[in-house]
Formats: C-alpha cells, sequence, structure tokens
C-alpha cells in the first residue's frame, strides 16, 4: 500500500518534468518541420514577417523587433519606479506605510493582464494621442507602458527583498560616519545589493517578453521592423494570438510558424529566467 | 558660512529631495490601483444589471450581456481546481515527504520553477497542441480546464511544499513513534496542519487561472457562443474573454459593457481573495505551535 | 590620567525608552578629553543604548524616545537646529562585530572623506588612516583587494581606521572586541593607547579585565541606573557601591 501511494505520488511530481518535456518536444518537432520548408537564415534575419500573406516572408526579426520596443517601454517604466518604490519601502517607510503599500501592490499584481489591455485601449492610448497627435490609434508606447505597470510590483517586491537583505550592521557603518540617507541608500546599500536588483530586472524583462494580453489589445497587429514607438507593431506574442484567432488548418506552414515563433519566445525568457535564478542563488549566499 | 557647513547643507538638500522623489513615484504607483478602479467602475457601472448578467453575448451592446462568460469561468475553474488540487498537492507531499533528497527531487525543484516562469501564452501553445489536436479534445471546457491545470500546477505545488514544510517535524516524529505509516502520518497529521497554507496558495492560484486569457484564446474559446455549457465536452466561452472580444471592437459602447465585465471579474476574484485571507486568519488562530 | 583635563562630551540627565521601557535612567556622565572612559556594566543595563546616544544613533530604532540633554563641546547634540551628519562627523563609531562595507580596503578607508568633498590627497588620508589604526603595514599591497577577505581582527580594526579617516574628536566603541580573538583583542587595546594622544575614546564593554586594562575613567550601570563612575583604580580597588563591588569582584554579571 505505502509503495503503491509513493509512486501515484511520485507521478503527480513528474508531470511538471513532463510538462517540460511535452513544451519542448511540441515546439522542437513543429520548429523541425517548419525549417524543413523555410532556411533557419531566413527566418532568424529576414526583415519581413508576411507569412499569412502573399509574398509570404518569413523573417521573424520584425516581431523581434516589436518584442523589443514593448520592452524598452515596459523597462523605462518599471525598472526605476519598481526600484525607487523598493527604496521608499525598505529605507524610509515605517511599518505602517508598508502595511499599506504592500498590499496594494500585490493587489495590482493580481489584477488580471485583459484588464491591463483595457486600460492601455482606454485610457493610456487616448491620452498618449492628445499629448502626441501623431501617434497611431495601436502603437508600442501605449502598450509598453502598461506592460510595465503590469511587472512594477514584481520589481518592486523583489528589489524590496534585496534591500531588504543587507544587514543593517552596513547603514549602522555608514550613517556613524556622517553619511545622509541619501548617501547611505546610494552609496553602499544599493551597491551592495546589485545582484538582487539585478535579477529582479532580468525577471520583468522576461515577463515583458512572454506578456500577451496587453500587446494585443493595445500595440497592433503590423509586423514593422521600427523602433518608433508611435508606430502599430506586432509582438511574438500578438503573432501567435492572430494565427490562433484565424481558422489555420493544422500542418500547414502558417500553422507551423506558430510554433517557430513559439518556440523562440520560450528559449528567450527560459534563458533570461535561468539567469535571474543563477544571480539569485549567488547573492543569497553572500550574507548568511 | 564656512565651505564644509555649505556642502553639508548641499548634501542634505540632494538627500531630502532623493527621498521626495522616492515618496512621490511610490505614491504614483499606488495610486495607479485607483485610477484603474475608477475608470472602470465610471464606465461599467450604469451597465452592470440583472439583464447584463442573465444575457448571452449580442451584435447589440443593449442586449449583451455576461452569462456564457461567468458560466463558463465557473465551469473551467471547477475542472481545473478538481484536476490542479490533488495533482499540486500531492506532488508537493511527494517532494517533502517521500522524495530523498538528491538529483531526482532537484531536478523536479528546478524544472517546477523553471515551468513557473515560462509565458501563459507557451501554456496556450501546448494545450492546443495536445489537448486540442492531439487528444481531440475540441474546444472544450476539458481541454480549457486541462491546460489552465497546468499554467497553474507550479504555484500550488510550490505553495504546497511551503505550507507542508512549515509543520514542525516534531510532530511527525511523535506520530512515527506511535508505529503509524508515512501515509497515515500524511494524511492524518501533516495535511491537516499545512491545510490554511494550501488552501490560501490554491485559492491564489485559482484566481490566477480565472484572470487568464491568452492560453484560452490559443485553445480557441474565442468564439460566439450563446448557450451555458452543460458537460466538460461543451464548448464555451469565459469572462476574460468576453472583456477580450468587447475591448477590442472600436464602438465606446462595447467598450462600457466591457467595464461592466471586469467588474464582475473583480469582484469574483475579490470574493476569492478575501476567502483566502479569511483561512489564513483562521488557520492562524488554531494553529499546532 | 597625570594632566587634568576637560570635559569634552557629556550625558545631562539623559533617559531613554524604547516605547514604554525605560532603557536608560537619568544617566549624568562626563567624557573627559584625550582619555579612555569605559562603560561597563551586565547584558541589558543600557550601556551600548547610552553610547548610542552620544552620536544620535538611536535615532534609527524605531519608537526610540531621549530626554534629558547630550553636550558636546557645550552644545546639545539633541537641539533642534543641531544636525545630527554634523554631530557624527565629530564622533566617530566602532561596533561590535566588525563591519566593514563590501568595497576595497582602500574604498572603505576613503568613503567618509568622499562623500564629504574631502578628494585632495587621499591616497596621504588612507595610508595615515590605516597607520593609525595599525593595519598599514598587513594590507599596503592589497589596498584594492576586497575588505571581506580580511580576518576578523584586520576587518575591525579597519573599521577603526576608517572611523579615523575623517578626523574625529571622538571614537565610541561598542564592545569592539567581543567578537575577536585574544591576540587581536591585544593589539586592539595596545592601539587604544596610541590614539588617546590624540583622540577622546568612549568604549563600551562586558569584559571587567579589559576596561580596568585600558581606561582612565570607568562607569558601571545595571538596570539602566548609572551605579558609579569614577577613576578607574578607584573603582576597581575601593568602589563605594556594594553593587559595583560584587560586580568587578565577579560575584555576578
Amino acid at each position: 500500500m505505502e509503495q503503491v501511494l509513493r509512486w501515484l505520488f511520485f507521478a503527480c511530481a513528474a508531470i511538471s518534468v513532463l510538462t517540460t518535456l511535452a513544451v519542448v518536444g511540441v515546439l522542437s518537432i513543429e520548429t523541425f518541420n517548419f525549417f524543413q520548408q523555410v532556411p533557419a537564415a531566413d527566418f532568424l534575419f529576414g526583415t519581413r514577417w508576411t507569412p499569412l500573406l502573399e509574398p509570404k516572408s518569413y523573417g521573424i526579426l520584425p516581431l523581434l523587433f516589436g518584442t523589443t520596443l514593448i520592452v524598452i517601454g515596459a523597462a523605462i517604466v518599471a525598472l526605476p519606479v519598481g526600484l525607487a518604490c523598493a527604496i521608499y519601502l525598505s529605507e524610509y517607510a515605517g511599518a505602517r506605510t508598508r502595511d499599506v503599500v504592500k498590499p496594494i501592490l500585490e493587489i495590482l499584481a493580481g489584477i488580471p493582464t485583459i484588464v491591463y489591455g483595457f486600460f492601455a485601449i482606454t485610457f493610456v492610448t487616448p491620452i498618449l494621442r492628445t499629448l502626441i497627435p501623431s501617434t497611431e490609434v495601436f502603437n508600442a508606447a501605449s502598450a509598453g507602458i502598461v506592460v510595465g505597470i503590469m511587472v512594477l510590483p514584481m520589481v518592486a517586491s523583489l528589489c524590496d527583498d534585496a534591500l531588504r537583505a543587507v544587514p543593517n550592521a552596513l547603514r549602522d557603518g555608514a550613517y556613524s560616519l556622517g553619511a545622509t540617507s541619501f548617501e547611505v541608500t546610494a552609496r553602499i546599500v544599493v551597491p551592495a545589493s546589485l545582484s538582487g536588483i539585478f535579477a529582479a530586472f532580468v525577471l520583468a524583462i522576461s515577463r515583458a517578453i512572454g506578456e500577451t494580453m496587453a500587446v494585443t489589445l493595445a500595440a497592433g497587429a503590423t509586423p514593422n521592423l521600427t523602433l518608433n514607438p508611435l508606430e502599430s507593431i506586432q509582438t511574438m506574442t500578438a503573432y501567435i494570438v492572430q494565427v490562433s484567432l484565424g481558422d489555420t488548418p493544422a500542418g500547414t506552414l502558417s500553422y507551423q510558424t506558430l510554433f517557430a515563433v513559439g518556440a523562440v519566445l520560450f528559449s528567450m525568457t527560459l534563458i533570461l529566467n535561468l539567469i535571474a535564478n543563477a544571480i539569485m542563488n549567488r547573492y543569497r549566499d553572500v550574507y548568511e | 558660512m564656512t565651505p564644509q557647513a555649505q556642502l553639508l547643507k548641499k548634501r542634505h538638500r540632494i538627500s531630502a529631495a532623493f527621498k521626495l522623489f522616492c515618496l512621490s513615484v511610490t505614491c504614483l504607483a499606488v495610486s495607479i490601483l485607483g485610477i484603474l478602479i475608477l475608470e472602470v467602475t465610471l464606465l461599467g457601472l450604469p451597465w452592470l444589471n440583472a439583464d447584463f448578467l442573465t444575457s448571452f453575448p449580442s451584435r447589440f451592446p443593449e442586449k449583451a450581456g455576461i452569462l456564457a462568460g461567468l458560466a463558463g469561468t465557473l465551469w473551467l475553474v471547477t475542472l481545473t481546481a478538481a484536476i490542479a488540487i490533488p495533482i499540486g498537492v500531492l506532488a508537493a507531499v511527494y517532494l517533502e515527504e517521500y522524495a530523498k533528497p538528491g538529483r531526482v527531487a532537484t531536478l523536479i525543484t528546478i524544472n517546477i520553477a523553471n515551468l513557473a516562469g515560462v509565458p501563459s501564452i507557451v501554456y496556450g501553445i501546448l494545450g492546443l497542441a495536445i489537448f486540442v489536436r492531439f487528444l481531440g479534445l475540441e474546444r472544450s471546457v476539458l481541454a480549457g480546464a486541462m491546460t489552465m491545470s497546468l499554467l497553474i500546477l507550479p504555484v500550488i505545488i510550490i505553495a504546497s511544499r511551503e505550507a507542508i514544510k512549515a509543520v514542525p517535524s516534531s510532530l511527525r516524529q511523535v506520530a512515527f513513534a506511535l508505529g503509524a505509516t508515512r501515509w497515515q502520518v500524511t494524511r492524518d497529521h501533516v495535511l491537516p496542519q499545512a491545510m490554511p497554507g494550501i488552501l490560501t496558495g490554491v485559492i491564489l492560484a485559482l484566481s490566477r487561472a480565472i484572470g487568464e486569457t491568452a492560453p484560452l484564446i490559443m485553445i480557441g474559446a474565442l468564439t460566439y457562443i450563446a448557450f451555458v455549457p452543460e458537460g466538460p465536452m461543451d464548448e464555451f466561452t469565459a469572462l476574460p474573454i468576453q472583456i477580450y472580444n468587447w475591448t477590442s471592437r472600436p464602438q465606446e459602447a462595447f467598450h462600457e459593457l466591457a467595464s461592466a465585465g471586469i467588474i464582475v471579474l473583480l469582484l469574483v476574484l475579490l470574493i476569492m481573495n478575501a476567502t483566502a485571507v479569511w483561512i489564513r486568519y483562521r488557520g492562524s488562530k488554531n494553529k499546532f505551535k | 590620567m597625570t594632566q587634568p583635563s576637560e570635559v569634552l562630551l557629556q550625558a545631562n540627565a539623559v533617559s531613554i525608552a524604547y516605547g514604554d521601557q525605560l532603557a536608560v535612567n537619568a544617566v549624568t556622565l562626563p567624557i573627559y578629553q584625550q582619555r579612555i572612559t569605559s562603560i561597563i556594566g551586565p547584558s541589558g543595563c543600557g550601556k551600548s543604548t547610552l553610547l548610542r546616544s552620544f552620536n544620535r544613533m538611536n535615532d534609527f530604532i524605531d519608537q526610540v524616545t531621549l530626554t534629558g540633554k547630550v553636550t558636546f563641546n557645550d552644545q546639545n547634540v539633541y537641539a533642534s537646529d543641531a544636525d545630527p551628519v554634523a554631530v557624527r562627523l565629530n564622533i566617530g563609531m566602532v561596533f561590535q562585530k566588525p563591519n566593514p562595507f563590501p568595497k576595497t580596503i582602500y574604498d572603505n578607508v576613503a568613503w567618509a572623506p568622499k562623500i564629504n568633498g574631502r578628494r585632495d590627497n587621499m591616497d596621504d588620508r588612507v595610508e595615515q588612516a590605516l597607520r593609525q589604526a595599525a593595519l598599514w603595514d598587513e594590507v599596503k599591497d592589497r589596498l584594492q583587494e576586497s575588505a571581506l577577505n580580511l580576518s576578523g581582527g584586520q576587518q575591525q580594526r579597519l573599521c577603526i581606521a576608517r572611523a579615523l579617516a575623517m578626523n574625529p574628536l571622538v571614537l565610541l566603541m561598542d564592545e569592539p572586541c567581543s567578537a575577536l580573538d585574544p591576540v587581536s583583542t591585544a593589539r586592539i587595546e595596545d592601539l587604544l593607547f596610541e590614539l588617546k594622544e590624540t583622540l577622546t575614546i568612549v568604549i563600551v564593554t562586558h569584559n571587567m579585565q579589559q576596561a580596568a586594562r585600558v581606561s582612565d575613567f570607568t562607569a558601571f550601570m545595571e538596570n539602566g541606573v548609572l551605579i558609579e563612575y569614577g577613576p578607574t583604580e578607584t573603582l576597581f580597588t575601593n568602589p563605594e557601591n556594594k553593587r559595583t563591588e560584587e560586580y568587578v569582584t565577579g560575584r555576578f554579571g
């Protein structure tokens, strides 16, 4: 009986490994089929992405540029604001302020992404178009800002953890030398927690790359090799959604593009997550 | 004033300015929640009435409602809970109570940590390839629930492991000393103690499943559905899908409908999270110390 | 202990409370210039709290309230227009556990002068401070190495050098040897005699032999109250108070 249960429980735990294998397997097989017909170089370095229109072209660079624009926009919003929030929470705020601010950040983190997409379309885009009239209805800036807002709570919370891991003895040492709170924070505490902050930034970028709904709604569906944030673009995730919305039969080349783009997306986020985890494991060792 | 005193004054000014900057940025971040809720409420509240809750989607905004989405979400979350909770909790039991520390356990742990960071749309691709196409489940609630289960399993496993880890090992030793088997110890002592923590994690994971949109779109849940699913093999739509559909239309009236839908979605999430807080509060009151 | 000396720093009826818990109760204690004053007493007697009040390091602990006055050069450091940063520039501090910054040895010592805009002759400043702290010979060839690579005793002397780099008038030491081995402790005690030439030192210690060896004056505290204060020799050989006698003869504590 014990032995049967042990194996049953093991099977449950093994499902997680199977999931990973299935993801890698599904993406690899269909991507392999895709590369049978489209040379890998054309895919990775091509500058036109028109797999659903004639003449068909399968260069992923426009999608990568689109994703990059969103990541840049999100980073501009989330990294400085998240770090500043974390510094306020960890270095200045009293216990009572923390008790108010932290739950609000948790709520913001728990709001579904579709709500942020709605927010981008109905709030951020109109403001942008009033400020800069040349802004297109669908544009990278609005989606980028909103993706930044989405990952902000995560950045703030991880940076807060990193800052609070710095022992108070270091702060005492710096204050006792006649430093101001800014000097203690900016020149001692932040440098001492830099690896943790860096890990938070990497995770935020990974999340921004994988974000789907806000960019699908607000950034448009125009694969566009541009770095102008006011234009309509398409990200990798938005393309995947676009294909799945249409009626694309399995086995066709357009169906396989979905997996090829998914494989690129998966690899990028996986690498970033591995880097972030490696950094975090290292900094956790430092002060223990 | 001496140069030293002047410099000191300047340093104090920089320091005060920096503190003010951090404070204002934090206020700004916190106020986003207020802006969001205010906007959604102003747009959506007028539409929120009994008709809205009991009508099916329609081309005419005045007649459109959220019933199909609400019912679909309830189906989805129930099936997801039925699949993901036992698997997730038992996997956590295996990793905490049964697995010998070693390569296999480490591999599974690392694997779960990495799965937690995989974008949700990738789970959608997986669901599309495996459940919808390969297993031939089509666009059913079951396919959706299986996809969502894979998505939230890492969250459930991680939270359950934390809860199980927090159970003092003295409790296990007492039970083992009385001659109980490992499963008896787990079932009668460890799991009841860990239950509040596990439930909190489970509710948070299910909240995530309720809010996720992308994986459902991938498996094809974005269709015109004017009925309530009656079984796990029926087609379905869900709250976030319905919101997506309305938001992606250009007409202002549909945006207002989307706001009303968002209010319903956020209320459902609020109820679930309040439950989690309540369980955590009750759990902290009568706990083995 | 031959020349008479001025009072440089003084606690006047200082009471300190954490919330409603009184930690220091109406302590009046003079600190003489270029002398070493030690504060002894059982753990939890409030000696560290009193020490941290001299350079306002208690400001960073939540819910600490202080009444009374701490005067430095006859100025109340708790006056409403007093600047704690300026106070700490004159009154340096060394802590119980060595707390070097995770930077190079050089940057640890150069940090305080740098933020104070004293960037001229930095190499000389660093060398002088390290020499004063009797660390120069050991580290002169590895100034660009991380301070965290030093041994515990070296780290503590680095922290002393770091505090000396700003040429403070007073050095507060909070059980500076409690985390160190006997050899390192002896080195730091030797160092104190040299520093006394130019500096005023207040040292908190639970090691009575140390207090007897190094200090000119000793204060004995118990339960937040200053029980007895006087020249070290008198306090150890001929104490007025019975509790003091019991403590210095090792009957409790």
